[in-house]
């Protein structure tokens, strides 16, 4: 499983896009780099990061190589009512990691 | 010996002065620091191997100030990651659960000035760290004190000269896109200056490590660090 | 493998202000590519990026699209190319007005001193796009070994 940390609001506004933070651990293997004896180290990239509200995709992202090491994602998601916030990302060998919040709307 | 004293009159301030706006905001952004992707490590491990004799972690408040110190029971000097390897053996250096723990440790101590006791059994370790610092080594024949001390604030590689100080660790350095501990760093100045890296855990590096903290004498620590 | 490393480095002052790999991919290719030959406007896009990046392998990068982000009214996807870097196109992000808006903050790697294209892909076929200098004193993408 891929680790990541997640922040979102501890309330927000109905209807107020509010920011939602995301950091996963990952080393973003561009294929470039090379050990110590010079073997080529393969790429290995998080590739897709989906963003779920309530069960429906409201944002998505697909990284490249050109994304840092250990991705840094901040954007901007509006709800009409409380509700779970699950993102999803996963890599180009298949491997998933996710977090999820419980968004309170006043 | 009045050389050394002459340079530790100097305010002492942490590498973080040297970072671009970037790397600073990196550094203090408190959800967004890379290195808190292994505190989240060290905080799970703390919580299934640690709790059961130390408690919880804020009881490692103040500890890692006073790293490096001279262990009794190891009857030797040890850094952070040598005494937390002495108490869960089989985390390697650079392992993300070492710097993991050593991170969230360190963590506690956040804000505290570093205060290392280099007298009794840690003073020749200390001698040892201070001559290396002052010794000319490496293809390149340079000490530490000739660019950490003697040009501070200067550009090298249009990269600006720190002092060399050793709060902030363990490290997320952008060139290594990974949080290193402080032994890395040092060993990647002597490759630097083109010497000989001495191995992870080597009694010399360890002994540089208690000079550089009894020179940062007072400095308080912000882990994990960000640097370019 | 020391002497590698010995060569290599001595190489790096001059290669402190990193050009990159070779010339430029032109970003008006990529455009073309994917609006379908529409022209985009060169307006409505905020890029903030720092005018100096001590090490491109991790740039931080903020991107606002004006707009009001209704079903009507909203940015569909933002578009990344880095001209310079081995394989351009950096990222996609795909939006709508359940995003609220269209603003976005990641960390990119550069692999040396170049511009940074960002295009918009709005609702009703409309496009639009910006560009910011970065100069990277040490690239990303280099070989730096396992120090």
């Amino acid at each position: 499983m891929i680790e990541g940390r997640l922040r979102v609001p501890g309330s927000v506004k109905a209807g107020e896009p509010f920011e939602v933070r995301v950091l996963i651990l990952h080393p973003m293997e561009n294929g470039f780099r090379h050990e110590a004896d010079g073997r080529e180290i393969p790429m290995h990239i998080v590739n897709r990061v989906a963003c779920t509200y309530g069960g429906r995709e409201v944002f998505s992202v697909d990284l490249g190589t050109g994304i840092s090491a250990n991705p840094y994602l901040v954007f901007f998601v509006r709800a009409g009512q409380a509700g779970e916030l699950k993102v999803e990302w996963v890599d180009d060998k298949g491997e998933r990691g996710s977090a999820r919040a419980l968004v309170n709307v006043a | 010996m009045w050389l050394s004293a002459l340079f530790a009159a100097v305010t002492v301030a942490s590498g973080i002065e040297y970072q671009s706006d970037a790397v600073k905001a990196m550094q203090a952004d408190s959800f967004g620091n890379p290195g808190l992707l292994w505190v989240d490590r060290g905080a799970e491990l703390w919580k299934q191997k640690c709790t059961g004799c130390h408690g919880d972690v804020a009881s490692m408040k103040g500890a890692a100030a006073r790293y490096p110190r001279h262990s009794p029971q190891l009857g030797r000097v040890v850094d952070l990651e040598q005494r937390i390897q002495a108490c869960m053996p089989g985390l390697a250096w650079e392992s993300r659960d070492l710097l993991g723990l050593t991170a969230l440790v360190a963590r506690q101590s956040n804000g505290i000035p570093i205060s290392v006791d280099v007298s009794g059994p840690a003073a020749s370790t200390h001698e040892r760290g201070r001559s290396l610092y002052f010794e000319r080594q490496g293809q390149l024949n340079l000490a530490c004190t000739n660019c950490h001390d003697a040009n501070v604030g200067k550009t090298l590689l249009s990269e600006p000269i720190s002092q060399g100080q050793p709060a902030d660790w363990p490290a997320y350095r952008l060139e290594w896109q990974s949080l290193g501990s402080l032994q890395r760093r040092l060993r990647a100045c002597y490759f630097g200056v083109r010497a000989e890296m001495p191995a992870f855990g080597s009694d010399d590096l360890v002994a540089l490590e208690l000079y550089l903290a009894a020179r940062a004498q007072g400095l308080a620590a912000s882990v994990p660090g960000v640097r370019r | 493998m020391k002497r590698r490393h010995f060569v290599v480095s001595l190489m790096l002052p001059f290669a402190a202000r990193a050009q990159g790999f070779s010339s430029p991919a032109d970003p008006a290719k990529w455009i073309a590519e994917i609006t379908g030959g529409s022209t985009p406007e060169k307006t409505g896009i905020e890029i903030e990026m720092p005018q100096i990046a001590e090490n491109g392998n991790a740039v931080p990068l903020h991107i606002r699209v004006a707009s009001p982000m209704t079903s009507g009214d909203h940015v569909k996807a933002i578009h990344v190319f880095a001209e310079r870097n081995p394989r351009p196109r950096v990222a996609t992000f795909h939006l709508g007005p359940d995003a609220g808006r269209a603003d976005i903050t990641t960390r990119v790697r550069l692999g040396g001193t170049q511009n940074v294209t960002v295009l918009a892909e709005l609702s009703g076929g409309r496009w639009r796009v910006a560009a910011q200098n970065v100069l990277v004193t040490t690239g990303a993408c280099l070989d730096e070994g396992s120090l």
